[in-house]
């Protein structure tokens, strides 16, 4: 077990007490550092190319070419550490771009995958991301075994030299040889134990370029002859347009043209356009001007009489019946209908929408023989395979823009929104390149929503206090009845809860909506983690438990799982015993191969006013590549979670949602985030899991307990801005 | 309408409604893309620049109303990087996505020109209309605790 404290606090009081700023102990110095630009996928590689993962410059430069997007969670720096590391060069020679997604298409995806998503980028994909990064380390060994005349295992490797006895040659001689070399068997990767840049903390590549405006995301983009759109798509999901009057507007300053958008017949799929209206205008806020005075007549027909009490309703109802069966076992129903003592309870939480702060946009160019798209998306081979249907050209002449993205969140997944669609039919039909930009109210009331959800769940405690049998069912609202989301399904995280119970009985059921419903950080168990995770306190508390002890009690003989808890347990000094109005809370979830458990600290006024003192993590992620990046990403889920489940919460009204800005959807801010402290404790071994999202599903758990603690008051719903916790 | 601005020191005259939020005047006209679009009602603070040295929502500041003021945007708070707000966020990592980074740097800048060495109250209330997504509020009381050492304060 390797118990890394990497809290932040740690980290900056070390960063203060140092000379000249820079963090003390094991991390590679931001002087050495390797780099990438503000524009990285227009920079051009002046090298030789290994493999399509990598050149090198006659200087000795190494160019990494990132497949993945980098919207915050690390993905570019992780990339180029996991081919550094192979490759075995100085941190301060490698600079990053981002890899050519048209040339992944073309060469029969050549880069494996360039999806962003699930947390999987480090966790899943690090097997052929360092593997290109060996097997380059591999070829320039052999081209200079082959000049040399000695064999591959007689020359060394190491910081961009080769070597074998007095000979020494720089990668960047070989590297053209190297390039033409077919290994017949290709290498292994590292084991953690060999690593000498992995592990170590290491500043993001992207950060300089995001302290002076210049690192440039997908709405910054500035073409010649470029015109401006924006749209409104029918405010009730699926509506049709049925007329609007450009009369209106057309006399406006700037004012291109208005035009009508039209959603594929009998396709509700994820990127597919909905009915809408397109203002163009030579600059943005013409065109939504305009488009705010366009008059606009739709058919909304019968979703109109959606809202959230409806919807709620139905859900209830639905927890009433029978539903899809995800693990069926009747003795768990026939011991809690014998059982004198039975605890049940019911969980709601509302449609939540992804808030990027970069709103959607696209930026399309169509021009004879070629297309370019710049999109936020966190898949650029499906925006180009979208913008390639939408237009009607073949694949090969789309070219993707890499950008940073300004969020992503599962929102941009598969290709994103209906925008970069928008966006090429539009350009198709002007024939020069348009920006579409969607106000923040389209981004919220267009946006692919995480599905609406409810549970009931019912156990029977035995003689110790400890529960023999669990029923649960579990409602979705995802649009056609999907019944999975990536990973999750409606009961995802309640079913594939850790606690040994004897009979455990899970049914699931998916509702249908008019409201696209989509991925969303740790699909899922975002939603059910607080369902299970409350209950179980609900549970442990009914049988006289400890809630912490009784989860370290129900995981017996699941060494990771005692790790995590036991550590949460001495770093978060958890306690039951505080005075009435303070209370601490704990939580635990896996999702994405990583284990994550949560101890709030709360206090509640007389009068019912929360605050969140402080929250404490710890995660098991099997094996850590860069602590600082993976300490970001555990502060950044709990802040996220937090947000949802305090603030949160999309309120519908006549089948369209009402509370689409942040004034009405408020996120955490400063003045109420708690502090988040982050440790590890790492299986190791041929354990890996994924560190994006996993850190935010214990969270609202936590504080939820943490408020029972505090006021005996037991909050089943999100947002907790509408419970009253008050107390005497 | 033609308008006479003064942006990071440079003059441009640009002929606008006048009602136009200085935020688009800045990046679809003049072409600085740092200062960022996140809501248009002026919740969220990525819009964030300076005017006459005072922390200003340029989404909701009409163009007209900023005619012969002095506006700072991100890419004029130095030449080179160097302020001690930038120089601490590199210092302490605060950006994840870093959309949202400009309008908070430059609420930042303006709290530590007022007040050289802010409390934990000042910095809350300074900082609380810029909405970080990606949850560095952790890091960004941090570097401005750090920029306020670089300052010399």
């Amino acid at each position: 077990m390797t118990d890394v404290n990497l809290s932040r606090r740690a980290l900056i009081q070390t960063s203060v007490g140092a000379a000249g700023g820079l963090l003390l102990g094991f991390h590679v110095p931001q002087a050495h550092a390797a780099k990438t630009e503000s524009r990285p996928w227009t920079t051009p590689t002046k090298g030789v190319e290994v493999n399509a993962w990598l050149a090198i410059d006659p200087d000795g430069t190494v160019t990494i070419r990132v497949p993945h997007t980098e919207m915050g969670q690390g993905g570019m720096t992780s990339v180029a550490l996991m081919i550094a590391e192979e490759l075995d060069v100085e941190w301060s020679k490698v600079q990053a771009v981002f890899a050519d997604a048209n040339r992944h298409l073309r060469n029969n995806k050549e880069y494996v995958t360039m999806f962003t998503a699930g947390s999987q980028l480090v966790w899943r994909q690090h097997p052929h991301i360092m593997q290109a990064g060996a097997s380059a380390r591999e070829r320039l060994k052999e081209a200079a075994a082959q000049a040399w005349g000695v064999p591959r295992a007689q020359v060394a490797a190491k910081q961009g030299v080769l070597t074998s006895g007095a000979r020494r040659a720089t990668y960047a001689e070989f590297a053209s040889a190297a390039a033409a070399v077919k290994l017949a068997e290709e290498p292994a990767i590292k084991q953690a134990k060999d690593w000498w840049l992995l592990g170590k903390d290491v500043l993001r590549l992207d950060i300089p370029h995001k302290v002076n405006g210049s690192a440039q995301y997908a709405v910054d983009t500035r073409l010649p002859g470029m015109v401006y759109a924006a749209v409104k798509a029918s405010p009730v999901p699926w509506g049709k347009l049925k007329s609007f009057n450009f009369e209106a507007i057309k006399n406006r300053p700037g004012i291109v043209g208005a035009f009508e958008l039209r959603a594929v017949p009998g396709k509700r799929g994820q990127p597919d356009m909905q009915d809408a209206v397109a203002v163009v205008a030579d600059s943005w806020f013409r065109a939504k001007t305009a488009l705010d005075l366009l008059p606009v007549e739709w058919d909304f027909g019968e979703s109109a009489k959606v809202d959230n009490a409806a919807l709620s309703a139905h859900a209830k109802k639905m927890l009433g019946e029978t539903g899809l069966m995800t693990k069926e076992e009747p003795k768990a129903l026939e011991a809690i209908a014998a059982s004198k003592k039975v605890v049940t309870a019911e969980y709601e939480r509302p449609f939540e929408a992804h808030l990027r702060m970069e709103p959607i946009n696209a930026t399309v160019h169509v021009q004879d023989g070629r297309v370019d798209v710049w999109s936020p998306t966190q898949d650029q081979s499906v925006a180009i395979q979208l913008v390639a249907n939408q237009v009607g050209v073949p694949e090969k002449d789309v070219f993707g823009h890499t950008m940073f993205l300004g969020g992503g969140f599962g929102g941009n997944g598969a290709g994103g929104t209906a925008v970069t669609r928008q966006a090429a039919e539009l350009s198709k039909r002007l024939k020069r390149p348009v920006k579409v930009l969607w106000s923040r109210e389209e981004d919220v009331a267009q946006d692919k929503q995480r599905p609406m959800s409810a549970a009931r769940l019912s156990a029977s405690l035995g003689a110790n206090g400890l529960p023999e049998a669990i029923s649960t069912r579990a409602v979705w609202f995802s649009l056609d009845k999907a019944n999975q989301w990536g990973p999750a399904t409606a009961d995802y995280g309640i079913a594939t809860m850790p606690y040994i119970i004897p009979l455990r009985h899970h049914e699931r059921h998916n509702l249908d909506t008019h409201v696209p419903s989509s991925t969303h950080r740790a699909p899922g168990a975002n939603q059910t983690g607080f369902m299970i995770e409350s209950f179980v306190d609900e549970l442990a508390l009914a049988g006289g438990w400890n809630p912490l002890d009784w989860r370290i009690e129900m995981t017996k003989g699941k060494d990771d799982w005692q790790r995590v808890l036991k550590t949460l347990k001495e770093k978060s000094g958890y306690r039951t015993d505080l005075k009435k109005g303070e209370g601490m809370g704990v939580a635990a979830v896996e999702c994405h191969g990583t284990i994550a458990a949560a101890c709030a600290t709360v206090t509640v006024s007389r009068r019912g006013q929360l605050t969140v003192e402080k929250i404490v993590v710890v995660a098991d992620c099997g094996h850590v590549i860069n602590p600082r990046g993976a300490v970001e990403q555990i502060e950044g889920a709990a802040i996220y979670e937090l947000s949802h489940a305090w603030h949160g919460g999309l309120d519908m009204r006549g089948g369209r949602f009402v509370n689409t800005n942040f004034d009405s959807y408020n996120l955490l801010r400063i003045d109420q985030a708690p502090e988040v402290e982050a440790h590890f404790a790492l299986t190791g071994g041929k354990k890996w899991g994924g560190m994006g999202e996993p850190a935010g599903p214990p969270v609202p758990p936590a504080v939820a307990n943490a408020i029972f603690a505090a006021t005996g008051k037991r909050i089943r719903s999100t947002p907790f801005r509408l419970h009253d916790l008050s107390w005497a | 309408m033609a308008i006479n601005l003064s942006i990071n020191g440079v003059s441009h005259s640009v002929d606008i409604e006048p009602e136009t939020p200085l935020l688009w005047v800045l990046r679809d006209a003049i072409g600085l893309t740092g200062t960022k679009y996140g809501c248009g009602i002026s919740r969220c603070g990525a819009c964030t620049v300076h005017v006459d040295g005072q922390a200003t929502k340029s989404c909701q500041t009409a163009v007209s109303a900023v005619a012969g003021k002095k506006v700072t945007t991100i890419e004029g708070l130095s030449q080179d990087s160097s302020h001690p707000v930038q120089q601490a966020w590199r210092e302490v990592g605060v950006p994840q996505c870093g959309y949202c980074q400009s309008g908070q740097i430059m609420s930042a800048a303006a709290l530590l020109q007022k007040s050289p060495k802010p409390t934990d109250r000042q910095i809350d209330e300074a900082m609380a209309g810029n909405i970080c997504r990606c949850g560095t509020y952790q890091r960004i009381k941090a570097g401005i605790r750090r920029a306020s050492q670089i300052s010399g304060a």
